[in-house]
């Protein structure tokens, strides 16, 4: 068992379902218990869709447990069939269903739809929401693009026509799809692409079944779409673009792949400014986002990309990085390496909550989990990576990718800081009623906070020995240290005194410590 | 529980048609009560044992709040639980203990079953007890089931009441009568409701589920109940077993079922009519008035009640008398008779009540009754809408103050404002 105060991901299912209601003229009956239809809400209210889902459940009771669950599930699938005529069916368990066993895929099997109906394997207790929307996307495709051509059959583009691609990932109920798909859909277009079929969103089961005609994959969301586009390219021998164009040098190396697969010239593209990041960044009043401490946990995708922007395109430094992504596990801890850090690879956000601790950052970029820590360490926080909630569904285009993505980044990233002019001031004069060290920042119209030294979290203990104690006077000078580098600080002046095995912390191991570790 | 004897369509003696319908249904499962009742209970913490899909759901309801600390949790069973690789009580003891190091204030914790803990039949019950033994007596463990197997959205609040029950106090046979209110009421209700018992001369009165879990109420043979929320089989059930006994009502819902609550309490404290009277006139005066501007736009209005809560036969009530509005259906998830006899007896004859659900089958009624308004879960309203119907999503209904006098107009401009917003939107 694991305490689980947040999940990161939802159960298996829910990744079947949002492909399922990505899509069109598909349908998915799922075994589940009453209740488990709380999921359509995700779609109805978080991502605001105007139509239910295309999922059935079962919704069995305590009543029903015994031998008629199988029959229960068979009238569902039949009654599916009859009122929504789907062109393909999904078929599977919630987590519930799988401990009774009743096997949908056979059970639908015996009905003898005249329609493809695919069997899904989610196996709730070890898989998580991300795998089972890629495991569901693998499989539609499999069932539905079309037999592997003769082999020695060589790939070829007809005469005529602009090259064209098909775009995989986007899903309902993904973390800014909707719009990314825009930029990108913008970005193919300048280039002279063409987009072939757009899938999971959008696309119908025929849509899929014309994959194979296009020249190559754009993979935008790998934690989707990888495991579909690598069997196409085993099947179909279509190559892939992997690089998420997330963050202004990833969009300009994402254009150059693109257009070498394609055999367009990306220059006219690129021309000019595509994007106001370089130049918002470059501009003077960043200069006091140099160095600024930041902690960024979510998706692998979006950790990953977030990483590199924030280092390399807004100045800050990383000091934590992380991802609930196992899969991805290897490429972020290499990144983690190229900021002389360790990758936090963990689903369990107490783990997540003691290393934000233990890493005392200025900024945390993450996921809605992540605003519960920000709140209880008082942080600043922005959202980058799903789990979402519904603000982060907004109305507004707000994408994260390609060079319109990148003016969106930079805003999000800088807005929950304190501007430079109060910062400064707030270093000079400490003691003003109303702009003080411990006050949140004024552009946020909130009130000032309390200022809670947070007690230590959960029972990961960051320091092997307890700190020296502080004398009186040292305390009170830590105080003058402003609110978001204090706790900074704390722990530097304590690590400097205990690597001296000092007995007391006194104003000068306070100045010592910060002549050697610097800022 | 869900299982109960089907019954035939009948006339129930009070003029209204009950229906039974099975099929797919698109409720809450029980441990959606936890959202509300761990603001009312401020020192309890909810810990479902159960899968992913039980720690989704909940952070899906709960989690667009930021919690600093969060007073509830899920442990989650993993395959080493499933296969008996690991002890499941002995990973059920490693976790609390982690969360109560880490939550030492603490001092009621709910251990919450789920449909996966309840299929592999996990004895929390005895986990509780084993837990209680350990903690105490800092903390106490209790557990009942918020399972959709089991239980549908707000029996997930009866069934945590029940297994508060006999954590009460034992009251003395030969104590005087007390008068217990039963049912998680916003703050600012309770308030109201002892105010008015206070003038009423009816003492001592207390409410159940106390704010803290160290003054829970005493219960004894002298203990007479009124229930404040129709969704309270178990409750009941349990409270009787330790010598309650239930004042038969209808639900505190508008001016007139606030009144008939309230004379069923004067009644058996035996409080004269004339006093009654003068106590409740200022209150009832106030709900008239405020009512009024609303039964012009609900007048004659065509409403469809998607099952829900169980509070949807009292609304419905309301909505008739008080309002003046027509009910074409009124769903509910379970119907439990002896609790709503005295609302069904004032439904308008021919009231067409359906128990359970068909989803399909019943959206199918909706759309070809085009009622004015439409009561409904989150998982329909959007999509309805999106059809040119208007709705009005029913977990407010839980979430908000209804109940009392002063309640009343703002019981009554919930669904008057879906109808309103429609006539202001020009876009």
């Amino acid at each position: 068992m694991q305490l689980t105060v947040w999940t990161y991901e939802g159960p298996p299912h829910i990744g079947a379902m949002r492909v399922a209601t990505a899509m069109r003229g598909l349908h998915y009956v799922l075994h589940a218990p009453q209740g488990d239809t709380y999921a359509d809400l995700l779609f109805t209210m978080i991502e605001r869709r105007d139509a239910r889902p295309p999922v059935t459940y079962t919704t069995f009771q305590a009543r029903d447990l015994g031998a008629d669950t199988a029959e229960i599930f068979q009238s569902a699938a039949a009654a599916a069939y009859e009122r929504f005529r789907p062109e393909a069916m999904i078929v599977g368990a919630s987590c519930t269903a799988e401990l009774i066993q009743d096997d949908p895929g056979g059970l639908a099997k015996a009905l003898n739809l005249p329609i493809p109906v695919i069997p899904l394997e989610l196996p709730a207790y070890q898989k998580k929401e991300n795998w089972g929307a890629s495991e569901t996307f693998y499989r539609l495709v499999r069932a539905l693009s079309g037999p592997a051509p003769a082999s020695g059959t060589a790939r070829e583009r007809a005469d005529g026509r602009r090259p064209l691609c098909n775009v995989l990932g986007p899903t309902a109920l993904g973390f800014r799809h909707r719009d990314d798909l825009v930029e990108i859909k913008s970005l193919l277009d300048r280039l002279g692409i063409d987009v072939n079929v757009v899938a999971p969103l959008g696309a119908s089961p025929s849509d899929l079944g014309r994959l194979a005609q296009a020249d190559f994959n754009i993979v935008l969301y790998p934690e989707v779409a990888r495991a579909a586009a690598q069997y196409l390219q085993k099947t179909f021998g279509q190559p892939m673009v992997e690089t998420v164009p997330i963050g202004v040098r990833a969009t300009i190396r994402f254009v150059e792949e693109v257009a070498v697969l394609a055999g367009v010239d990306p220059a006219a593209v690129l021309a000019g400014a595509p994007s106001r990041l370089p130049w918002y960044s470059r501009s003077v009043d960043s200069t006091y986002l140099t160095g600024k401490r930041v902690f960024i946990f979510g998706d692998a995708t979006h950790a990953l990309a977030l990483a590199r922007v924030a280092a390399t395109e807004i100045g800050f430094k990383v000091v934590g990085l992380g991802t609930y992504t196992r899969e991805f596990a290897r490429e972020v801890r290499a990144e983690a390496e190229a900021h002389g850090i360790e990758a936090l690879i963990s689903d369990d956000y107490l783990d997540v909550e003691a290393a934000i601790q233990a890493a005392q950052p200025e900024l945390v970029l993450g996921t809605q989990m992540e605003r519960h820590i920000a709140k209880r360490l008082g942080v600043p926080c922005a959202v980058i990576s799903a789990p979402i909630h519904v603000q982060d569904f907004p109305a507004r285009h707000s994408p994260q990718m390609g060079f319109e993505g990148a003016n969106v980044l930079f805003d999000t990233l800088v807005h929950p800081l304190m501007m430079g002019l109060e910062e400064h001031l707030i270093g000079m004069f400490r003691e003003d009623s109303e702009f003080h060290a411990d006050a949140a920042p004024s552009h946020l119209g909130a009130k000032p906070r309390p200022a809670p030294e947070p007690e230590p979290v959960t029972s990961i203990t960051v320091t092997p020995a307890g700190p020296a104690p502080w004398a009186a006077d040292a305390e009170k000078e830590l105080k003058k240290i402003p609110f978001f580098v204090r706790g900074k600080a704390r722990a530097n002046t304590e690590r400097f005194a205990r690597e001296r095995e000092l007995a007391l912390i006194t104003v000068e191991t306070l100045y010592d410590a910060k002549a050697h570790f610097g800022r | 529980m869900n299982a109960h004897v089907p019954l035939p369509t009948l006339d129930d003696g009070c003029g209204v048609s009950v229906r039974q319908e099975r099929g797919q249904r698109a409720v809450f499962c029980g441990l959606t009560g936890i959202v509300w009742l761990h603001r009312k209970i401020q020192d309890a913490f909810f810990l479902v044992v159960g899968s992913r899909t039980c720690a989704h759901l909940i952070q899906s309801a709960a989690g667009v709040m930021i919690f600093a600390e969060p007073r509830f949790a899920t442990a989650i069973m993993d395959e080493r639980d499933l296969a008996g690789l690991a002890d499941m009580n002995d990973e059920l003891d490693r976790v609390v203990a982690r969360l109560i190091e880490r939550r030492p204030d603490i001092r009621l914790l709910f251990l919450v079953g789920s449909c996966p803990s309840e299929v592999i039949k996990l004895d929390l019950g005895r986990a509780a007890q084993r837990l209680s033994r350990r903690l105490s007596p800092e903390v106490r463990v209790l557990s009942y089931s918020g399972s959709g197997i089991e239980t549908t959205f707000t029996q997930g609040e009866d069934a945590c009441l029940a297994a508060l029950v006999p954590e009460m106090p034992a009251a003395s046979p030969d104590a005087a009568p007390s008068l217990l209110v039963v049912g998680a009421l916003a703050d600012v209700v309770e308030d109201q409701f002892a105010r008015l018992f206070a003038d009423l001369g009816i003492a001592p009165v207390r409410f159940l589920p106390a704010r803290r879990a160290a003054e829970m109420p005493p219960v004894g043979p002298n203990t007479r109940y009124l229930l404040a929320q129709p969704f309270l089989t178990d409750t009941a059930r349990a409270l009787e077993e330790h010598g309650a006994t239930r004042l038969a009502a209808p639900f505190p819902l508008g001016a007139e079922g606030t009144t008939r609550w309230l004379k069923a309490a004067a009644d058996a404290w035996g409080v004269a009519p004339a006093h009654f009277d003068a106590v409740t006139a200022p209150g009832l005066k106030r709900a008239r008035r405020a009512l009024e501007p609303y039964r012009d736009l609900l007048r004659a209005k065509r409403i469809f009640f998607f099952p829900d809560s169980q509070l949807e036969i009292p609304l419905a009530r309301f909505l008739s008398r008080e309002m003046e509005a027509e009910l074409v259906e009124v769903g509910t998830p379970y119907l439990h008779r002896g609790h709503l006899t005295d609302d069904m007896a004032l439904l308008p004859r021919l009231t067409q009540v359906v128990e359970g659900q068909s989803l399909d089958d019943q959206m199918d009624r909706c759309r070809l009754a085009k009622p004015d308004l439409t009561v409904c879960g989150l998982g329909l309203a959007n999509p309805l809408e999106a059809e040119g119907l208007t709705t009005k999503w029913s977990i407010e209904l839980l979430f908000t103050p209804i109940q009392g006098y002063d309640q009343a107009g703002d019981l009554a401009e919930l669904f008057a404002r879906p109808l309103v917003r429609r006539t202001r939107l020009e876009v």
